[in-house]
């Protein structure tokens, strides 16, 4: 207790410059995966790309990002066994922070395809296990976590299959695509904003103090996704035919409509990426300011500050504009493979799986479930060659991650406790 | 600190372009054997040579495209198509300016005559066949959007017509080739026995370019159905 009231403030910070480190890192990497989809089927500029990645991810972090934090919070630890010793959770989250920020580093740096998420869980886990105990680890919660680290990729897949197919149906394989992409289009938009609205709606913004009830919800994503479906409309109406692409490709016109779609999509990305992945960042630091300013009650009741979200969301702006861009640039020249059509796909597929999976509080990797939609649209034969070994690589990647996340992890817990006990 | 993009890295290059490249190189190549034809019939050796010369350098590129295709196809790549029916389909695609190159250079080792009466129908054959070279490449031009339709529905459809119609074409050269041979075999006696032979060959060998094209065709077909 007195090593809380004594070094109370010093823990804030230091949780404070880990986590804006962590956000910073996730929006330097990560928010280049995220938008890769929109800016390389050229539906977007680099330009667009940050400013919507920049007004999204806040939005995403300061409006949805609780449920996943709450998790990564105080979801995975049973802290009963050390009610009388909150400092040891402080030392704990400082020590899941620092393990998972110099794991990724040097992952980064080895080019590894790490997940930030992945790297935090295992953090957690690892203190947990060696600091507390092995019975402190709510291990129901954590196999459920693992479980959505393998359904969500495979959930974006199966929904980007969907969609593609849809798309041929209805528009492609068609006597006149381009008609029906312009009839159809504006059904999509309105998917992508009813999907992603609905689901953060729905219950979900409490933390808000917003509490809809469900018809309200439904009523409200229903009105917001004609909304966005009326602009949809208006940009789509305005595509012409271009007779020269034609000429090259016979779907060049069709393509062109999915165009401005796409920005829908994108903004849809971005906003579930930082409703997922802030928690990552900011999800330990709301665990040390709650256990400073209560004096070391460790169950947490205190509701997360809305400051700490929007400070998550300002270090994933500040990543990406101080290195981001440079990597989105890289990626985006990359996939140029991903035509509208498809990117579209793969983007509204990847965005509502991922918001589903923040609402339901679950840490999941953004960018694995990006690989599976991607997947998804390369299973229903639309694209040219996609490289199974990188499936590989992320699955090798995802077994070291969590036992070295988790020793690090120990290894800065009995430092820090050395340090300060 | 940039951490390899595994999202990026799943993007390999599409082998459809490289094989729409190749065959377009191939059709450039077959493209130039009626001039080779036109300058044997006018006597002209020096232009023969010349032809001959583009010929040999257009199947090197031809080739290159090749190999480098075939470098950048692992086996751990997932394709919408099967690879080894892709690598057939280019295997066809090349064997036609394999061709080209065989009877370019057949025809400047060994100076040979046209016989009058041949002129106008080898020279018909010969365009005949040409023309079964430019339908495959057209058909190849069509992979990406058979790749956009997910390689079903009406654009399969369509690739199908335009195989049907590179069938009829190559029946039309083996009835040209056959009524030439005919007719080389009713000079036979005028010419030297040794030259009969090479026509005869060359005969054959022209008429393979209609083959393979439209093998291009037909292996195309099998990459639609999986």
């Amino acid at each position: 207790m007195e090593i809380i009231a004594q070094h109370g403030t010093v823990f804030i910070i230091i949780a404070i410059a880990f986590g804006l480190f962590m956000t910073w890192g996730i929006g330097a990497n990560d928010v280049a995966n995220v938008m890769g989809t929109s800016v390389g089927s050229g539906a977007i500029t680099v330009m667009t790309a940050i400013i919507i990645a920049a007004i999204f991810e806040f939005a995403g972090a300061a409006l949805a990002g609780g449920h996943v934090t709450a998790t990564i919070r105080k979801g995975m630890i049973d802290p009963t066994p050390i009610v009388n010793n909150p400092e040891i959770l402080v030392f704990g989250m400082l020590s899941a922070l620092l393990a998972a920020a110099v794991w990724l580093a040097a992952a980064s740096w080895r080019g590894w395809p790490v997940s930030t998420t992945h790297s935090i869980v295992g953090a957690i886990i690892g203190f947990a296990v060696t600091g507390i105990g092995i019975d402190a680890v709510k291990w129901g919660k954590v196999t459920q976590i693992v479980a959505s680290w393998v359904v969500s990729p495979v959930l974006g897949g199966t929904v980007a299959f969907i969609l593609m197919i849809s798309i041929r149906r209805l528009i492609l394989n068609t006597e006149n695509p381009l008609q029906n992409a312009k009839r159809w289009g504006p059904v999509y938009v309105f998917l992508v904003g009813f999907i992603i609205s609905l689901v953060t709606m729905f219950k979900g913004l409490k933390p808000l103090k917003l509490d809809l009830s469900v018809t309200m919800s439904f009523v409200l994503a229903a009105v917001f996704g004609a909304v966005i479906a009326g602009i949809g409309w208006a940009l789509i109406r305005r595509v012409q035919v271009d007779e020269k692409a034609e000429e090259e490709h016979h779907f060049a016109s069709v393509e062109k409509v999915f165009v401005p779609m796409m920005i829908f999509t994108a903004c849809g990305m971005a906003f579930a990426h930082g409703s997922n992945d802030v928690a990552n960042g900011v999800g330990p630091l709301a665990a040390v300011y709650g256990l400073v300013k209560s004096g070391g009650e460790v169950a947490q009741k205190s509701v997360l500050p809305l400051w700490i979200l929007a400070l998550g969301g300002a270090g994933i702006v500040l990543g990406l504009a101080t290195f981001g861009y440079r990597v989105m640039r890289t990626i985006g020249t990359r996939i140029t493979e991903l035509t509208p059509t498809r990117g579209f796909s793969a983007t509204m597929a990847a965005a509502a799986t991922v918001v589903l999976a923040s609402r339901t509080g679950m840490p999941v990797s953004t960018t694995h479930i990006a690989v599976g939609a991607v997947m998804g649209v390369g299973l229903a034969r639309g694209i040219g060659a996609i490289d199974l070994r990188v499936v590989g690589g992320i699955v090798v990647s995802w077994i070291v991650t969590l036992p070295i996340g988790g020793g690090l992890a120990a290894l800065f817990f009995f430092t820090l406790k050395g340090m300060f006990g | 600190m940039a951490r390899k993009s595994p999202f990026a890295s799943l993007f390999k290059h599409s082998p459809f372009k490289p094989m729409q490249e190749h065959i377009n190189v191939v059709a450039l190549c077959a493209a130039r054997v009626p001039d080779l034809f036109e300058a044997l019939s006018a006597g002209d050796r020096a232009k023969v040579v010349e032809v001959k010369e583009a010929i040999f350098e257009l199947e090197q590129q031809a080739d290159e495209i090749k190999n480098e295709l075939r470098a950048h196809l692992p086996k751990s790549l997932m394709m919408p198509v099967d690879r080894r029916d892709l690598l057939e389909v280019l295997d066809m695609q090349d064997s036609i300016a394999d061709t080209a190159q065989d009877i370019a250079g057949l025809l400047v080792e060994r100076p040979m005559d046209v016989p009058e009466e041949l002129k106008q129908p080898l020279l018909a054959l010969v365009r005949r066949c040409v023309e079964a070279c430019d339908h495959a490449a057209k058909i190849i031009g069509e992979l990406d959007e058979l790749v956009s339709t997910g390689f079903g529905g009406r654009e399969s459809d369509l690739v199908t017509e335009m195989v049907k119609e590179l069938n009829k074409i190559e029946e039309d050269t083996d009835e040209m080739g056959m009524a030439l041979t005919s007719k080389l075999f009713g000079i036979e006696d005028q010419m030297k026995p040794v030259s009969v032979m090479f026509w005869y060959q060359l005969i054959q060998w022209i008429g393979d370019l209609a083959d393979y094209a439209e093998k291009v065709g037909n292996r195309l077909r099998l990459l639609l159905a999986r």
